[in-house]
């Protein structure tokens, strides 16, 4: 009975346990930082065994020794070994990193878990508290405090944890924040868990990679600041600390500028190689996400579509021929839309019905050029006003979008612009693709919006997408999209996140809008019942193929197809009603 | 007549803030009866399941479940029966814990009542999968391998964990695809025949609410405007914006559809 | 608006009250070394007590406190322990020198990493790739080593510029100039690197929106909708980024003043850490914590009217 998981874009999710070590050192880059941190842990804990010299031993002769002279790396201006002091270095190195990054989590983790949990006043004073930290200058801090805390690097590095622990507590309160209100939180308080419990069970596992990722992050940087303030001369001069080697070699610049280049190296290959881990786990966690956005370049289709290029009927607005969409996957390309064709009149409304995954989204975004990056027409024409929009440019779409091929969205308020005024985002694509002035594309704007029935259109201009409902936005949506009276309406859900009543009015309003313009509409929807409202025909598609064409009438009144008769029969339709009997007390199992 | 009553909703006032979500809302649910909530987005309906729920804020007013009064009281402090009472949420995408293996979600809530120990819990786990017909094997498994209608089933599974009298199910079928919706209301009818559980089932779909209810109440701005049998409210609605929600969703036939538009399009020229 | 910035200013002084609270305490309140540390390890009791009372220090904290805020509210931080000058004035000597390399700094490190962060967000490619490699290295190299490689390279053995020193602005422009060239490269440095990082992955977000499928529907140019759209709303991300660099870049001039010898505030801090000038280490983290505060008042200010659910309330 187990289906067969056809959501095409799953959702990132929080990795599973096992893979996740592994998975991380499959990644060439997470491989390089594991060895390299695990020879800096070696030679902390193996130093004496690994250190050829004593680290400390002074040995006048050697005073600035070039490379080879008796020592492996040469000598620092007191004659001592620079190999053995790299190495005995890794020690002060790694417990001061270890200082930091444990006072550091400690504090801003578990501020962040109950600031973000319980929020409200916890939250605004654990906030403005670690703001205030989070404005001091860390070296100036640590230099100003030192000798308050009795010259010790140690404790400069717990003071130094303090100072980082904000980075923390600002990553953990924001993911127990977007985690809160998951609904499997809701689930969890339902069965009656304590917050606690909450807390260990859910919220953590969802922190733990990001906190995991900024650790390696802060002990990186802990690492460099330790360095520089060694480098200052904090510290205690008789430890071997690579910073302290640094100022070493910078007091003899000008007579062994060689003696700079390891101190620098070890501590540059360690920071590196904690970034390169932090990174590696950062990518296994987006692994599901999708490529970052890029300019779609239309690799063209076939070159022979062209001498195709007029359709038989003038009266045929849009003709699309075994259109074949792709995305790669692998080597291969995983088809979405796997042979489609439709014709669509002039004035004609095309219903095109199906379930998620059935391709019809992509097939609207096909015919608009805007797929998702990495997307591409792989085979077939779409046909469209004298040309084929398959082998067009990126230029040429963009010369038909908003003037002969318009697009509604199904989300409103995530398709406006927050930053911008309505009005603004009314006028600036009419000035672009009409190429009239400001003033004339504001009048023909507030003409728009009083069309598809805003009340106050002045005020709705004036106005930011947060300050209007759903539906005004949707009919915003609208107006921009007829605004340059195209030819071709393409319609995504576009009343599916609306409530019913206003889904009633928007339908009204695409209908008598496709009346004045004459315009052809294609209405991607799982719904029969808008298509029974306001298309003349529809197209059902199925796996990326469309499995019957007809007028609606016919459709509804005979379906061919059996899975067309599948899904009508899915339609709820008003039968009997269930009748209540009265029970005896259920037992509890 | 005098039937004895699971949930006893009176006068049940919220507010957000300044803000008046729920107005003297009084609704009852009887033993093994589904009680369709309908609303447009802003009436008050999904507050008033989670009140019922103790996730939710009540400003005054009395929840009576078995007539002991559970308003306000948060989950984890309700005792006998109304620990019981269980939730189906909207989104199966995000109602389960994605780094968690079916068998962890579904034995949390009976351990977490202290019914049982993690290893007695986890052979109920194979009955309750049973339960919503799904393999075995699925116990081992992650929710992202599963499709919505799937992952709608576990949440059920995990619902029915408690043995509960009543499960309060917020827009339950609203994500899934059409042919899943179907299966998953069958489901949901028979599971309530089988172990007699009742159902407040939250919808913003007349025709949903219809296939599965016994008894529909209407909401509006957080007040309930019309409560009664379910044939009636669907079919022959009494108060005018019930009506209005009724004819403003289509159906899959155009000429009934034109029909409905004229008469919807004459109720708005009147009002 | 208005309420907005009153709000945040007020925040910022009770900020800087804390603050220097808390620092005094920390500072003054462990100074029982002081004296001895001063004087060096052979003083005797009686010098320590005289000099503890010579400096206040046997008064109560909070006298102490309330007098160094009495003065510090007129303009008057007192005197150094450990030479004959006056705080204020010593620090508005040093203070242009710092803001000069910080202000240059954080402007080039803006403008690069602005540019790069664009190019690589849209580019993608391989440019993304070298950004990306050179982030790393450029968070993983401390910027005093680089700065120590620059000075071999370029002050020692091409010896195009100076190693050390600073010359003002008012004295010779070209001399300032060439005197902030190695040390402004060297603080920059590993700030353009994480910034440009941050302002790629704001383009990348910013670009990724529905709205952005929908404006290129309408058929707005691909260059508006990046500059335009995806810019303003990558805006807050980017100054973050500034304000969290600004503060970084403080601190990490006290390095770099120290390799080049420029007599600015970080060399005096270190300086005053190591000599124990403890009124001077309470008057430059007092003044610095100053500028932080206007600085992020001033980005959250400009964030705020970016943003138009804040602006329009």
């Amino acid at each position: 009975m187990s289906e067969v998981n056809s959501v095409p874009l799953a959702p990132p999710t929080a990795p599973g346990r096992e893979h996740f070590v592994r998975s991380v050192l499959l990644n060439p880059l997470g491989l390089a930082a594991v060895v390299i941190l695990v020879v800096v842990v070696a030679a902390a804990v193996f130093a004496p065994l690994l250190a050829p010299f004593d680290a400390t031993a002074v040995r006048i002769f050697k005073v600035n020794a070039l490379p080879g002279e008796g020592y492996l790396l040469g000598g620092d201006g007191a004659g001592r070994d620079i190999l053995s002091r790299l190495i005995y270095g890794t020690r002060n190195t790694l417990l001061g990193a270890l200082t930091v990054v444990v006072v550091a989590c400690a504090i801003g983790v578990t501020a962040g878990l109950f600031a973000g949990y319980y929020g409200r006043r916890l939250d605004l004073v654990a906030s403005w508290i670690f703001d205030a930290l989070m404005a001091l200058p860390a070296i100036i801090v640590l230099l100003a405090l030192y000798q308050s805390l009795g010259s010790s690097i140690y404790l400069s590095m717990v003071v130094f944890g303090v100072l980082l622990s904000p980075g923390f507590y600002r990553l953990t309160r924001n993911l127990v924040q977007n985690v809160k209100h998951e609904l499997y939180i809701d689930a969890a308080r339902v069965s009656g868990l304590s917050d606690l419990r909450i807390m260990r069970r859910h919220i953590l596992l969802v922190i733990r990679a990001p906190v995991v990722i900024q650790i390696a992050i802060v002990a990186g940087v802990a690492i460099v600041i330790q360095a520089g303030l060694e480098f200052l001369g904090l510290g205690d001069p008789s430890v071997p600390t690579w910073g302290g080697m640094l100022q070493d070699a910078f007091q003899n610049i000008y007579v062994t500028p060689l003696s700079l280049i390891w101190p620098g190296v070890a501590i540059g290959l360690t920071v590196m190689a904690f970034v390169l881990l932090a990174n590696a786990i950062r990518d296994r966690m987006q692994s599901g996400g999708a490529a970052p956005a890029r300019a779609v370049r239309r690799e063209p289709a076939r070159s022979g579509s062209s001498a195709m290029a007029a359709p038989a009927d003038p009266d045929i607005v849009l003709d699309v021929r075994d259109l074949v969409v792709g995305y790669p996957d692998g080597g291969r390309d995983r088809e979405v839309v796997t042979g489609v064709s439709l014709q669509l009149r002039r004035g004609e409304g095309l219903g095109l019905v199906g379930e998620s995954g059935s391709g019809k989204t992509q097939t609207a975004f096909a015919i608009l050029g805007l797929l998702s990056p990495g997307g591409r027409i792989l085979r077939g024409s779409i046909l469209f006003g004298g040309r084929d929009l398959a082998g067009l440019p990126e230029a040429g779409m963009r010369e038909l979008r908003g003037r002969r091929i318009a697009y509604i969205p199904q989300e409103p308020m995530s398709n406006l612009d927050p930053s911008f005024r309505i009005g603004f985002q009314l006028v600036e694509p009419m000035v672009t693709v009409l190429g009239i002035s400001r003033a004339e594309a504001k009048a023909r704007a507030l003409r728009l919006l009083a069309r598809v029935g805003m009340p106050d259109p002045e005020r709705t201009f004036r106005s930011y997408p947060h300050q209007i409902s759903g539906g005004m936005a949707q009919r915003v949506l609208i107006a921009g999209a007829i605004a340059c009276n195209p030819d071709l309406l393409i319609a995504d859900e576009p009343t599916t996140a609306l409530d019913v009543t206003v889904q009633a009015e928007v339908l009204d309003l695409l209908r008598d809008l496709q009346a004045e313009f004459n315009m052809s509409m294609i209405l991607v929807t799982h719904n029969f019942g808008v298509v029974a409202d306001i298309c003349h025909r529809v197209a059902v598609m199925k796996d990326g193929a469309i499995v019957e064409t007809n007028e609606v009438r016919e459709l509804f009144a005979k379906p061919r197809h059996q899975y067309t008769r599948m899904l009508l029969d899915a339609v709820l339709e008003d039968g009997d009603t269930r009748a209540y009997t009265p029970r005896a007390l259920p037992e509890v199992a | 007549m005098d039937e004895p009553v699971l949930v006893d909703c009176r006068d049940v006032d919220t507010f957000f803030g300044t803000h008046h979500v729920l107005k003297r809302v009084s609704l009852t649910i009887r033993y093994g009866e589904t009680v369709g909530l309908v609303g447009e987005s802003g009436s008050g309906k999904t507050t008033l399941g989670r009140a019922i729920l103790g996730i939710g804020p009540v400003s005054s007013g009395r929840i009576l479940f078995e007539g002991v009064d559970i308003a306000g009281v948060p989950p984890r402090e309700r005792r006998g029966n109304a620990a019981a009472i269980q939730a189906v949420f909207q989104d199966p995408y995000t109602s389960l814990n994605p780094s968690m293996t079916i068998e962890d979600i579904l034995t949390e809530p009976i351990v977490a009542r202290g019914m049982a120990t993690r290893a007695e819990a986890a052979t109920r786990v194979r009955a309750l999968l049973d339960q919503v017909a799904l393999p075995v094997d699925a116990a081992g498994r992650y929710p992202r391998e599963f499709s919505g209608g799937q992952r709608q089933r576990i949440a059920i599974a995990r619902a029915l964990g408690l043995s509960p009298r009543l499960i309060v199910c917020d827009e339950p079928v609203s994500a899934l695809d059409l042919s899943t919706q179907a299966r998953v209301l069958d489901l949901f009818v028979e599971i309530q025949e089988r172990t007699g559980v009742a159902y407040l089932f939250v919808s913003h779909d007349l025709a949903v609410v219809r296939h599965i209810s016994h008894r529909v109440a209407v909401m509006r701005g957080g007040e309930i405007v019309e409560f009664g049998e379910c044939d009636q409210v669907t079919a022959r609605p009494r108060h005018d914006y019930t009506r209005r929600l009724l004819l403003a969703a289509p159906v899959a036939d155009p000429d009934r559809q034109a029909a409905r538009r004229a008469e919807l399009r004459a109720m708005s020229m009147k009002a | 608006m208005v309420r907005y910035m009153a709000r945040r200013v007020a925040s910022g002084v009770f900020l800087l009250f804390s603050i220097s609270i808390l620092t005094f305490a920390l500072m003054f309140g462990s100074t029982k070394n002081v004296a001895s540390n001063l004087l060096g390890e052979s003083a005797s009791q009686e010098q320590i007590a005289a000099l503890n009372h010579e400096l206040g220090l046997d008064r109560p904290l909070t006298t102490q406190y309330l007098d160094w805020l009495r003065g510090a509210l007129r303009g008057d931080l007192g005197k150094s322990w450990t030479s004959n000058v006056r705080i204020g004035e010593e620090l508005q000597r040093r203070l242009p020198v710092t803001l000069s390399i910080v202000v240059v700094s954080i402007a080039l490190m803006t403008v690069l990493a602005a540019l790069l962060g664009i190019a690589a967000a849209v580019r993608g490619g391989w440019l993304d790739r070298v950004i990306q490699v050179g982030s790393v290295v450029g968070f993983a190299m401390p910027n005093f080593w680089l700065a120590l490689l620059l000075v071999i390279f370029f002050a020692i053995n091409l010896r195009w510029l100076p190693a050390t020193g600073y010359v003002s602005i008012t004295a010779s422009p070209q001399a300032w100039a060439a005197s902030l060239v190695l040390p402004v490269l060297a603080l920059a440095f590993s700030g353009i690197a994480s910034a440009s990082q941050q302002v790629r992955g704001a383009i990348i977000d910013a670009l990724r929106q529905d709205y952005v499928r929908t404006l290129r529907a309408r058929g707005v140019s691909r260059r508006s909708i990046l500059f335009r759209h995806a810019l303003r709303n990558a805006m807050p991300a980017a100054l973050t980024v500034l304000s969290v660099q600004f503060i970084a870049l403080l601190g990490g001039a006290a390095i770099i003043e120290r390799v080049f010898a420029i007599p600015g505030m970080g060399s005096l801090t270190v300086t005053s850490a190591l000599g124990g000038d403890v009124p001077m280490l309470m008057g430059i983290v007092v003044t610095l914590v100053v500028l932080v505060i206007l600085v992020n008042v001033a980005i959250d200010v400009i964030n705020a009217w970016v943003n138009p659910k804040v602006r329009i309330s």
